[in-house]
């Protein structure tokens, strides 16, 4: 088990220097010269060669690269080009909501959607199940912007319950987490039901019967255990798409997150904040991903010896 | 109330039918048995005859749907388990009839350790403490014969050997001190040595708890070492039911002297009754007549007719069979004249 974690950790140094190569070559193939760009309109050729100098933007470019990659050893991500802040102070402001929002969306996804399967596969084929399963299937299907405006314009402009956007309270993170994590729940739920469903035929759920069990126990303690193992895989795919839907939840609901970070930067071609932010984007999808194999195969282990 | 010379299970024409979409499969149709205490009774048959769902039965275990229970009785020391609340159900199942399994190696939870698998019948039906409970749980897997019982009572079943699964679900079913055992083929899934310290292991039980046992097998080998009386099942009806010295020295039915002659092949292949020629109807299409009659070499014009009774000979030996009934001579009779 020890070898494997650290077998996994050292497969993501690669992954991230690939990372840190591609963020930096598709920034060199943006149109558009960020010197220029910096320097304002207007500006003499000497001052824009100036801060060509500066940046050391007229070096070769494996010259460049190599820069980079040192700069970000030393956790300088370069400064923005707007307003010259350094990246990662503007980073460590903004990474905290995106994982907040992340967090609840992640809750919202395992606790509704495990909740929702698991009342569907009590009593499979009855009313209950039936809505439930429907409803996932309209969590699958709408997409999350429409879905997003849809409960800002019901809770927030209509009912009046809750905040239209913003980041100040509990109750601005709801609208939010429910647009996020909504898709993965239904997924989940669909999941969850199915696998109960599965594990409910097996011959050790028959046993758990013939000692007499209450079918609660059944369920809660010889069932669900059991019916959650692939169930977590889902959920750990659904971590990659809700990092994916930050940035369109965030510009929704204008959220100051990484993702809208990274939307703003690229509008105003503020390039070192586009990678930095890219970068980051990836870092935590890198460990995310660490932590669900590790998980995983702590939690399977015993099914894969089976 | 309750009679102690009475038998403690007494099964009445039970039937227990699978409806699906291919029709409706008679896998038992119309079952007689009863079981003293200490007894041993043995239900033998090929493959598919309906053993299995005959045991499921008697403890409401049938998977449902496809499968009912659609006549008969199962009596219980006197109650019928058949018309019995859930509640009811579920202070015998575990307590005072278990089972133990065909399939040793899925029918333990695969993320539940052990000996918490033991130790939660105890709390439930004995009220045993979480402490009593596992150090009981501990006490029967070390009379199973599990070595380190301390060390395996928190394993899970994957870092078990079958035998040991077998061995654990014996321990389980046992740990309430049962009045019934019923055991769906302990042993096929274990090989030869293994299986014989199972068999004893459970004579053992038997001798110190003073339970009945339902032994069900398709190896006569088991049957001859362990049954007081044997009932051989065919095409989801019992066809002789017989003291098991009788059964061997005087067999009845033509389909247990084919059984029988066929024995030393027996222990060639451990694991498959021997062949006789010809198929087993299907359950879900089964003659008007004797279900045996399509590979019997005595069959007469009365066998395709009407399915015969299980009839209770001069010596005891019950017999589903035209040729053991009054009305085979009368036939025979007939046949001459014309
Ligand atoms: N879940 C099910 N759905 C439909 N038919 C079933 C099901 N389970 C069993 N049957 C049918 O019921 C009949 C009796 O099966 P049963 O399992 O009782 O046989 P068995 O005597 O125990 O055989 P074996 O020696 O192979 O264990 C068989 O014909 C089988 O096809
Ligand atoms: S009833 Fe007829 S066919 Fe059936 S076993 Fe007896 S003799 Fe054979
Ligand atoms: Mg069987």
């Amino acid at each position: 088990m020890m070898m494997f974690i650290l077998r996994r950790i050292f497969q993501t140094i690669p992954v991230m220097i690939g990372v840190t190569f591609v963020v930096f070559f598709i920034m060199q193939l943006v149109p558009g010269d960020p010197a220029v760009l910096l320097a304002g309109e207007g500006a003499s050729k000497e001052t824009i060669e100036g801060i060509r100098e500066q940046l050391g933007l007229n070096q070769p470019l494996y010259v460049q690269y190599t820069d980079y990659l040192m700069n970000i050893f030393r956790g300088d991500l370069g400064v923005s080009l707007k307003n010259s802040q350094p990246v990662l102070d503007e980073i460590l402001v903004r990474l905290p909501i995106t994982i907040e929002l992340a967090f609840f969306s992640i809750l919202i996804t395992i606790v509704l959607g495990m909740a929702a399967g698991i009342i569907s596969a009590i009593k499979p084929y009855s009313l209950t199940d039936v809505s439930v399963m429907l409803i996932a299937l309209l969590g699958i299907s709408l997409p999350s912007f429409w879905f997003g405006l849809m409960l800002m314009y019901l809770f927030s402009v209509k009912l009046q319950i809750l905040p239209v956007a913003g980041w100040d309270s509990i109750l601005h993170i709801i609208l939010p987490a429910v647009t996020l994590g909504a898709g993965g729940a239904a997924i989940v739920a669909r999941m969850t039901r199915s696998s109960m469903l599965e594990v409910i035929r097996q011959d050790y759920i028959r046993t758990a019967r013939s000692k007499g069990l209450r079918e609660t126990v059944i369920i809660y303690k010889h069932a669900l255990r059991n019916a959650l193992i692939p169930v977590i895989t889902v959920v750990g795919l659904q971590f990659g798409a809700l990092l994916g839907g930050t940035v369109l939840v965030e510009s929704i609901f204008a959220i100051n997150g990484l993702g809208r970070m990274i939307v703003d930067a690229i509008r105003m071609r503020d390039l070192p904040i586009v990678q930095g932010g890219v970068l980051c984007a990836s870092l935590i999808f890198v460990i995310v991903n660490l932590f669900v194999d590790i998980f995983y195969r702590f939690f399977n282990k015993r099914i894969e010896l089976n | 109330m309750y009679d102690s010379d009475k038998p403690v299970l007494e099964v009445k024409g039970l039937k227990t039918h699978l409806t699906t979409k291919n029709g409706v499969s008679k896998a038992v149709d119309g079952i007689d048995f009863s079981l003293h205490k200490g007894e041993t009774l043995g239900i033998v048959g090929e493959s598919g005859c309906g053993k299995s769902m005959t045991s499921l039965s008697i403890l409401r275990l049938i998977p449902s749907p496809p499968g009912k229970i659609v006549d008969g009785s199962i009596l219980f020391k006197g109650k019928n388990i058949v018309e019995m609340s859930e509640d009811q159900l579920r202070k015998i199942r575990g307590n005072e009839i278990s089972m133990i399994f065909q399939e040793p190696m899925t029918s333990l939870n695969p993320v539940i350790p052990v000996g918490e698998q033991i130790a939660e019948a105890l709390r439930l039906h004995q009220k045993l403490g979480k402490k009593d409970a596992w150090q009981n749980s501990i006490e029967m897997l070390k009379l199973v014969g599990i070595p380190s019982p301390e060390k395996r009572a928190k394993q899970e079943p994957f870092q078990l050997s079958g035998g040991m699964r077998q061995r654990v679900m014996i321990a389980m079913a046992l740990a309430c001190r049962p009045e019934v055992l019923i055991a769906d083929e302990p042993t096929t899934a274990l090989d030869v040595t293994i299986q014989a310290q199972i068999l004893e292991l459970i004579k053992k039980l038997q001798a110190k708890i003073g339970m009945g046992v339902i032994m069900i097998t398709h190896d006569l080998g088991v049957v001859a070492e362990t049954c007081d009386k044997v009932a051989v099942m065919y095409a989801g009806n019992i066809v002789e039911h017989a003291p098991t010295e009788q059964l061997f020295s005087d067999p009845k039915h033509p389909y247990t002297k084919g059984l029988l002659n066929s024995l030393p092949r027996i222990y060639e292949d451990q694991d498959e009754l021997a062949t006789i020629e010809g198929n087993v109807p299907s359950p879900y299409h089964l003659p008007e007549g004797c279900r045996f009659a399509s590979r019997c070499a005595h069959r007469e014009a009365i066998c395709d007719r009407k399915l015969p009774e299980l009839i209770e000979q001069s010596d005891g030996v019950k017999v589903r069979c035209w040729m053991y009934t009054d009305q085979w001579a009368l036939h025979e009779e007939k046949e001459e004249v014309l």
